[in-house]
């Protein structure tokens, strides 16, 4: 950044100062800005993007089957777990910590929800009085300790998990997710407390419990076994089902039209008060893409994509889409528009001055392993029902890694204060597409992690390199 | 001369049995530079920390707008509008402007961010400073040079309707340039009213925008005098010996205890 000179007119403090700042762009100039930052290293969700591009191009050249309907939609099925992990973890990389428990933690949710679907809601008679009371007395700490550190939302949170594992609740799919999802809140508080008020470094106090959950997992499922949970069809569609045609639509009106509205909304609030704003033409012109692509994408997917049209239908935006879309704007809102998603900024870019603003670094600390768990909860019943059961490696071996590694090709940095939730989703979608255009390509698990690590090397050489570029100015 | 705004009587603070401030009387009063100088270990940081509520006194009075004060925090001073601007910034390097001076006290309509009104009332602040060498107030806080950054921090300070602004060595790291910068910013904080106590090892600057000078030796405050009164040599004097002719503490031995 250049420093303006100085101007000599001394007495026109007035407003006009930030004369550049008042006025709305043309668009030329706008666009031409948007160059200069990406040369000057901000270069956000570009490179991801780019090369999502390029990898659908490669796909669609080698393989006939990858650009088809059927496998697109099949794709963000198979992305969704991790993806959603990912989403996850992006605020707790925000402070420049990790989470390296999520994986294991959310095969813990996914293994409760499992067993008290299958048993009847009999979690005692299931798990064995040890773990059951085990849970119970974790739930009633998380609580405890979520109200020291008035953190609302988990406290209320965890006491729902212990309600559901003490009164028996009789199974029923909507109260397993949500089980699961509360059992994600009682882990993440713990985790949390443990970083931020005793001190540990969260590397070591998720990596402890990355394999104590793994062995909880193993306990819970049986060395070798599988819980299968497809008998519901609640369970299974959320990663196998369809919204119908009708409800496509209408989630395409409420997605789309909702974001050219609050697009919109912003940008004239910004005129009205005299704000520096982009040109109308380019909001209108980004707000009207979006609506187009948006449009196409539900078109396409709600076409009959089934391999054999005559004897069955499938159509309709899966599921998994809503759930991501729901956790994005979500995720996506509480960072940008509430005080809370400010400080988690500010603690991750500079822990001492948040303090010293009056932030409370420690609430803020712990409040990010309850989201993150939560949300890996969540990831959870996308994968499981993908797959339509539970087995002893649920949450195991690289999904945690893989859900990392999605947030950093999308953008967030490991050293905290930038990245955003859409990081993990465009980084998922790229990770989701390598592995899958690479079985189509009928290649096997040896050259598919061979080529996701790479593509995880060349998001991070980016990174650095556009890092290094920024501070050289 | 007008009333001051704060006032320390008798101050005495000890960390163990180091005894590091002595009896210390201060007076900042509005519209008016205080230079606070000494010696490495004089005690002015603990003196600043004292004042800001971080430390808190282990005897004497504090005045504020003539009436005894008490603070225990740092949210103590900063309600009485005392406010510091710390020699590391704290700034978070990936907010922008705005998003730094509004840290920890965001406004917010129903819930959420209220941006336009931050956004407006940063640049009515930055304005009113006649801070020029910004080009956006949405610019991180990474692309600032040292001095813009000492700029945020100060206006910052200001945002708050502070009636005093402790300054702890705000030119340490900067240019030339950037220096002369800062130094207008803080004689346009006394023009505006404020009390403002400047802490800093260089001579040139203290004599070019403070009114008076305070001079601390080995906790003790050694003089308190108009800054057209003495000479350079005398101010080098009192912070190394304490006194410097008629001026200082009176017998070099007690001050040495």
């Amino acid at each position: 950044m250049t420093e303006t000179p100085t101007r000599d007119s001394a007495s026109d403090a007035a407003i006009t100062d930030f004369g550049i700042d008042t006025t709305s762009r043309s668009t030329t100039e706008a666009i031409g800005d948007y160059f200069r930052r990406l040369r000057g290293g901000e270069l956000g969700a570009v490179p991801a993007l780019l090369g999502l591009l390029v990898l659908v191009l490669v796909f669609t050249g080698l393989s006939d089957s990858f650009l088809t309907l059927n496998n697109i939609a099949n794709l963000f099925a198979q992305g969704g777990g991790q993806t959603i992990i990912a989403m996850g973890i992006v605020p707790v990389l925000l402070l420049g910590e990790i989470d390296l428990s999520a994986g294991t933690a959310s095969g813990v949710c996914a293994s409760v929800l499992a067993l008290h679907f299958t048993q009847h809601g009999n979690l005692l008679g299931a798990m064995g009085p040890t773990l059951f009371y085990g849970f119970v007395i974790g739930a009633l700490v998380a609580i405890a300790l979520c109200v020291v550190m008035r953190i609302w939302i988990g406290a209320g949170m965890a006491a729902v998990a212990a309600l559901i594992f003490l009164l028996g609740i009789s199974p029923n799919p909507w109260v397993e997710m949500v089980l699961a999802v509360c059992v994600g809140a009682v882990i993440g508080a713990l985790t949390g407390a443990l970083v931020s008020k005793i001190g540990i470094p969260a590397f070591v106090v998720t990596l402890a419990l990355f394999i104590a959950w793994y062995g909880v997992v193993l306990a819970l499922v049986g060395e070798g076994g599988t819980i299968p949970i497809r008998d519901s069809d609640v369970l299974f569609d959320v990663a196998n089902g369809n919204l119908n045609v009708l409800g496509s639509w209408i989630l395409f009106v409420l997605a789309g039209g909702g974001y050219a509205a609050v697009v919109l909304f912003r940008h004239f609030s910004r005129l009205r008060h005299g704000l520096v704003a982009q040109p109308t033409t380019l909001i209108a012109i980004k707000a009207a893409a979006v609506l187009v692509l948006g449009a196409v994408a539900t078109y396409l997917l709600t076409l009959n994509r089934s391999p054999n049209p005559a004897l069955t239908t499938i159509e309709g935006v899966p599921y998994v889409v809503p759930i991501i879309l729901v956790l994005l704007v979500a995720g996506t809102f509480v960072l940008d528009r509430t005080r809370y998603g400010r400080h988690v900024y500010a603690v991750g870019g500079n822990k001492e001055a948040a303090r010293r603003a009056g932030v409370k670094v420690d609430k803020i600390r712990m409040s990010v392993f309850v989201i993150c768990s939560s949300v890996a909860a969540i990831g959870a019943i996308v994968y499981s029902s993908k797959v339509g059961s539970v087995d002893g490696n649920a949450g195991g071996g690289n999904t945690l890694l893989f859900a990392v590694g999605a947030a950093v090709i999308g953008g967030t940095s490991l050293f905290g204060g930038r990245g955003r939730i859409r990081d993990a989703v465009i980084g998922g979608l790229v990770l989701a597409t390598v592995q899958n255009g690479l079985g189509l390509l009928g290649y096997q698990a040896d050259t598919v992690n061979i080529i996701t690590g790479l593509v995880l090397l060349i998001a991070a050489t980016v990174d650095a390199l556009s890092r290094k570029r920024a501070a050289a100015r | 001369m007008n009333e001051p705004i704060l006032e320390l009587r008798g101050v005495n603070k000890s960390f163990g049995p180091v005894h590091v401030l002595h009896d210390v009387d201060l007076s900042v009063r509005p519209g008016e530079v205080t230079a606070l100088v000494g010696d490495n270990g004089a005690g002015k940081s603990t003196l600043v920390k004292c004042i800001a509520g971080i430390h808190g006194a282990d005897s004497g009075e504090i005045l504020f707008e003539g009436k005894p004060v008490h603070i225990h925090n740092p949210r103590d001073a900063a309600a009485l509008g005392i406010e510091v601007v710390y020699q590391d910034l704290a700034l978070a390097d990936n907010l922008d402007i705005v998003q730094n001076m509004f840290l920890g006290r965001e406004k917010t309509s129903t819930g959420l961010l209220d941006e336009a009104s931050m956004e407006l009332a940063a640049r009515k602040t930055l304005a009113s400073l006649s801070v020029r060498t910004v080009k956006s107030v949405r610019t991180p806080v990474s692309a600032l040079s040292g001095g813009q950054r000492q700029t945020v921090a100060i206006a910052k300070a200001v945002l708050w309707n502070s009636k005093v602004v402790l300054l702890d060595e705000p030119t340490a790291a900067l240019g030339v340039a950037q220096t002369r910068q800062v130094l207008d910013l803080v004689r346009r904080l006394a023009e505006q009213g404020l009390g403002v106590v400047l802490i800093s090892h260089n001579m040139n600057d203290v004599f070019e925008v403070a009114d008076r000078i305070a001079v601390l030796y080995l906790g003790r405050l050694a003089a308190d005098v108009g800054a057209k009164d003495v000479t350079n040599n005398q101010v080098v004097e009192l912070i190394t010996a304490g006194r410097s002719g008629d001026l200082g503490l009176a017998r070099p031995e007690v001050a040495a205890v």
